[in-house]
């Protein structure tokens, strides 16, 4: 505008634009080879200063199953290095494809988890036996309440209200399911009761971040504070004084499923569970399914990813964030019942040991994504299942070092090491109309 | 359809953004809407939106009565907004896009993907988009995102669709382009509300113009009416559209710059060995479309990026591997080309801004405390010189207009005794009269002996300015042509292609 020549730009050629830069990306990773070789020297350099000799029984069977399997015996060292070759060899075809600069399969990371895992507990438990089933079964029972968090948490962030007071759902949900289960005598109605506790804390959480734009991560920390210091009370004041009325309730029974539950293997661990974990694996299936194949999941997405956007074509951004938050704590909820009508009968002080900030790693470590985060919640379960099962063979691990296991995984995934994290655009970000 | 707005004013708290404005569209017409940015056009088109809700005043709908409680009520009522600031969602494919908040679902709410999928080809096709449904946004050039949102419109039946400053962030292709689509859509019969600011694409394509200024109307103008008409209208005052300017004194090779290779974070090459030198009092301007390694270039000069190779000498003096502080104290000034990311801090005082170059030293920092006296006494001077309109030097700068937020900038890189000055973008989303002076202190500081090199997306502005042109396409130097080289060739070598009849020049 600041000249007087106005001749027109010249003619350009039709619609298509040609004028694009556009960027072409390194590919194959240089973060992958690298961890991996140091997890097979590492576990070389333990078998060979700490090297472990007899036989390691990998028990398969469960007595109950409708075709044995036969326990496998395996020498221990001998095992275990076979296991470092092809950790070696997997890792080797990582560099291959590093140097090529191809993209790295997943099942490269996969087979390699696999093939150390196995190396490492064939040397951990020489001379011992190992239970497959109880080991992934118990993983599974450890990791139910960190899924259900971690839903809550996947949930609430795809809105772009950042869920930090999972621990405070899961928290107030066993204490209100063991009330409500000693009460009325259905651990059912304990399971509901504990739904509304995590939503009513959601509530609380969604009144201060979206209605008063409150920073999200001080109100969802101060709620977990809050929830252990109420129910801390009233425990020792209401619940310990009333024990046989208001702190003993049912517990929800194991209930085999027919046939599914005989399958060798995969029966026992996944399918001779309580009804809870059977309601997990329905929701698991439903987020997954909702949020990236319904109107609904679609406008959770965009009013977590560009509010404005949403608001333009007539979305109600805070109601939409008000009803996903109230649903993802609701869900953590649920998670705080398998504390008190699960894992045992009844309630106690600060029994979600931190749960709710594992589930929330979970959340990152599985890239807002309801699968990953549940493969995630099961990694640490994994880990956690682990530990127990080492200390129990006397296994030279401290069983504190496994301990650490979720949170160094978690630490390497948030920084970046398992593949660029984007969280949703606006994660934590309140909404405010003109 | 037929749009009438009825003495519209809205009012943000003692700031009347629209003061009783009336105004007529009619079907199967482009109505330009003409006016400086904070005229209160955007406003007044958020009303009609529903985004905002007017303190006074009507809108009317092929004669009936509108009453809009959100964005949802004015599209269901036929009325479709490109948006300045795209209303898309990055992540999700141009489909998810467009159905958005109208889609077609099946059993328990799944959504029809194919149904919308179909939407989008048949209006990309009837139209010749060439969008394809299932390309994620962020992907997609910025004139093919345009064209997502007018996609978006039309989906939902539109009859009145209006464009928020739609040429801001297009090639003179893709406005081209644009220009095109809105003469087809006026065809069709749809009523169109254009906002802009930009004179010649008013005259190409407006059938009716509509001048705002300071949140009213201030008349109709002719769509022959000339640039200098149209344009002191808009400002309220006769203003001049050509940059005066001597013919240069050139002095001695002042910026040398040999082999320039720039490589951003994700790996690609943005600047491809580039070689250009401008003596002292020359204005070297750089053309090109956004995105060919402009950014990259200006960062590497001030020190900015991290992976650069080539050398870059002002007045015998090395600078890269120097960091940005020490090629800052060489004399070097920088108007970046986002002030409110890089130019600015917004939650600081006109006052603090001015001193963030020279934070460290005198005047204004003696024994490591602030001189709080000598910065209020400075920043009262270049208040006054540089004419920002603001209430005093405590103001936060982000509260400052476009126009102002800017001279505070231009202010700060112009008060030190430079070597050279680095300007990027210096006049994008400023008002015609900052344009002006902003413009006339670039120029006495090339008159005072000085090299300057200035970026711009703006062709009338590079050419305004320049004293030698360069070409830059995908990171490479298309050619160094004299300032009077016709529009026409400059357009070609934007796109990277090069007439024969063009030859480099050396200053």
């Amino acid at each position: 505008m600041s000249t007087a020549t106005d001749q027109p730009t010249p003619e350009s050629g039709g619609l298509a634009p040609d004028t694009v830069v556009v960027p072409t990306k390194r590919s194959g990773s240089r973060k992958l080879p690298i961890i991996l070789g140091v997890l097979a020297v590492g576990l070389a350099i333990v078998l060979l200063t700490a090297g472990r000799s007899g036989d390691t029984t990998f028990r398969l069977a469960t007595d109950t199953d409708f075709a044995g399997l036969p326990d496998i015996v395996v020498p221990s060292a001998a095992t275990a290095w076979l296991m470092i070759v092809v950790c070696l060899a997997l890792t080797a075809e990582a560099v291959r494809r590093m140097l090529a600069h191809v993209a790295q399969p997943m099942w490269i990371p996969v087979g390699f988890a696999a093939a150390w895992m196995v190396g490492f507990l064939s040397w951990a438990a020489a001379d011992g036996r190992i239970l497959v089933v109880s080991l992934l079964g118990g993983a599974i029972a450890l990791a139910v309440p960190l899924v259900f968090g971690a839903l809550g948490g996947v949930l609430g962030e795809r809105a772009g209200v950042v869920n930090i007071a999972i621990d405070g759902q899961l928290l107030l949900g066993a204490f209100a399911a063991a009330i409500t289960a000693s009460l009325t005598g259905s651990p059912w109605a304990g399971l509901v009761a504990a739904g509304l506790a995590g939503a009513l804390v959601a509530l609380v959480l969604g009144l201060f971040a979206i209605t008063y734009f409150v920073d999200q991560v001080i109100v969802g920390v101060v709620l977990n504070v809050l929830v252990v210091g109420l129910t801390n009370f009233m425990f020792r004041q209401v619940l310990t004084p009333n024990a046989a009325s208001l702190n003993s309730p049912d517990r929800f029974p194991r209930v085999p499923i027919p046939v599914l539950g005989e399958i060798p293997l995969v029966g026992p661990i996944f399918f001779r569970q309580t009804a809870v974990v059977y309601v997990l694996y329905v929701i698991v299936a439903l987020v997954a399914w909702a949020l990236y194949r319904t109107r609904w999941g679609l406008r959770v997405r965009a009013v977590g990813e560009h509010p404005k956007a949403a608001d333009t074509v007539g979305i109600k951004v805070n109601r939409t964030r008000y009803r996903t938050i109230l649903l993802a704590g609701a869900i953590a909820g649920l998670g705080g019942a398998y504390f008190s009508l699960v894992s045992v009968a009844g309630f106690n002080r600060e029994m979600t040991g931190g749960a709710g900030y594992i589930a929330l790693a979970a959340v990152i470590f599985g890239k807002w994504d309801p699968i990953r985060a549940t493969l995630a919640a099961l990694l640490f379960g994994f880990a956690s299942n682990l530990q127990g099962v080492l200390s129990v063979l006397g296994s030279p691990v401290p069983s504190q070092f496994m301990l650490m296991l979720p949170y160094v995984i978690t630490i390497f995934a948030v920084a970046g090491l398992v593949g660029r994290s984007r969280p949703p655009a606006a994660d934590g970000v309140p909404y405010k109309q003109q | 359809m037929r749009l009438v707005l009825r003495g519209i004013t809205k009012r943000f708290g003692s700031v009347v953004a629209n003061d009783s404005i009336s105004l007529t569209v009619e079907p199967g017409e482009i109505h330009c809407l003409l006016g400086e940015n904070g005229a209160g056009k955007s406003t007044l088109m958020n009303v009609l939106y529903g985004l905002y809700k007017a303190d006074e005043g009507e809108i009317e709908l092929d004669g009936v009565v509108q009453h809009f409680s959100g964005p949802g009520d004015a599209m269901a009522a036929g009325i479709g907004m490109v948006h300045q600031h795209f209303m898309l969602i990055p992540v999700f494919t141009v489909a998810e896009n467009v159905m958005l908040g109208n889609e077609s679902t099946g059993f328990a709410g799944s959504l029809d993907v194919q149904a919308a999928r179909a939407r989008v080809t048949e209006i990309s096709d009837r139209f010749g988009f060439h969008v394809k449904p299932d390309a994620v946004v962020e992907d997609l050039p910025v004139g093919v995102q345009q064209r997502v949102e007018i996609i978006k419109a039309l989906s939902r039946d539109a009859e009145l669709l209006v464009f928020d400053e739609p040429t801001a962030v297009l090639t003179p292709q893709e406005t081209d382009e644009l220009m095109d689509i809105m003469r087809q859509l006026r065809e069709a019969g749809k009523a169109i509300v254009f906002i802009t600011h930009k004179l010649r694409e008013v005259r190409e394509v407006a059938d009716r113009i509509t001048v705002v200024r300071h949140g009213r109307i201030v008349g109709e103008a002719d769509p022959k009416a000339s640039n200098a008409e149209l344009a002191s209208m808009m400002v309220g005052r006769p203003v001049e559209l050509v940059v005066h300017k001597e013919e240069p004194t050139l002095g001695a090779d002042a910026l040398v710059v040999k082999d320039l290779r720039v490589v951003d974070a994700a790996g690609v090459t943005q600047v491809d060995g580039i070689s250009f030198t401008i003596r002292a009092g020359e204005v070297l301007a750089v053309a090109g479309v956004q995105g060919n390694g402009q950014t990259e270039l200006t960062e590497a000069l001030l020190g900015l990026q991290d992976d650069v190779s080539g050398s870059i000498v002002l007045d015998g003096v090395e600078l890269v591997g120097r960091s940005t502080r020490r090629i800052l104290d060489s004399g070097v000034g920088f108007i970046p080309e986002d002030r409110q990311v890089d130019g600015l801090v917004p939650n600081f005082t006109i006052a603090e801004n001015l001193m963030l170059n020279r934070s460290f030293k005198s005047p204004f920092v003696r024994n490591g405390s602030l001189r709080i006296g000598a910065l209020r006494e400075f920043a009262q001077k270049k208040l006054q010189e540089y004419d920002v309109r603001a209430r005093d030097i405590d103001s936060l700068a982000g509260n400052l207009s476009g126009g102002n937020q800017q001279k505070v900038v231009v202010a700060r890189e112009l008060s030190r005794d430079l070597r050279l000055l680095v300007a990027a973008q210096p006049t994008r989303g400023v008002d015609v009269g900052s344009i002006e002076f902003i413009h006339k202190q670039i120029v006495a500081t090339r008159d005072s002996g000085i090299p300057v090199l200035v970026v711009s997306t703006e062709l009338d502005e590079v050419v305004a300015l320049a004293d030698r042109i360069m070409v830059l396409y995908r990171g490479q130097v298309v050619g160094i042509v004299p300032a009077d080289t016709p529009r026409e060739t400059l357009g070609l070598m934007m796109t990277g292609e090069r007439p024969d009849d063009v030859k480099d020049v050396v200053a």
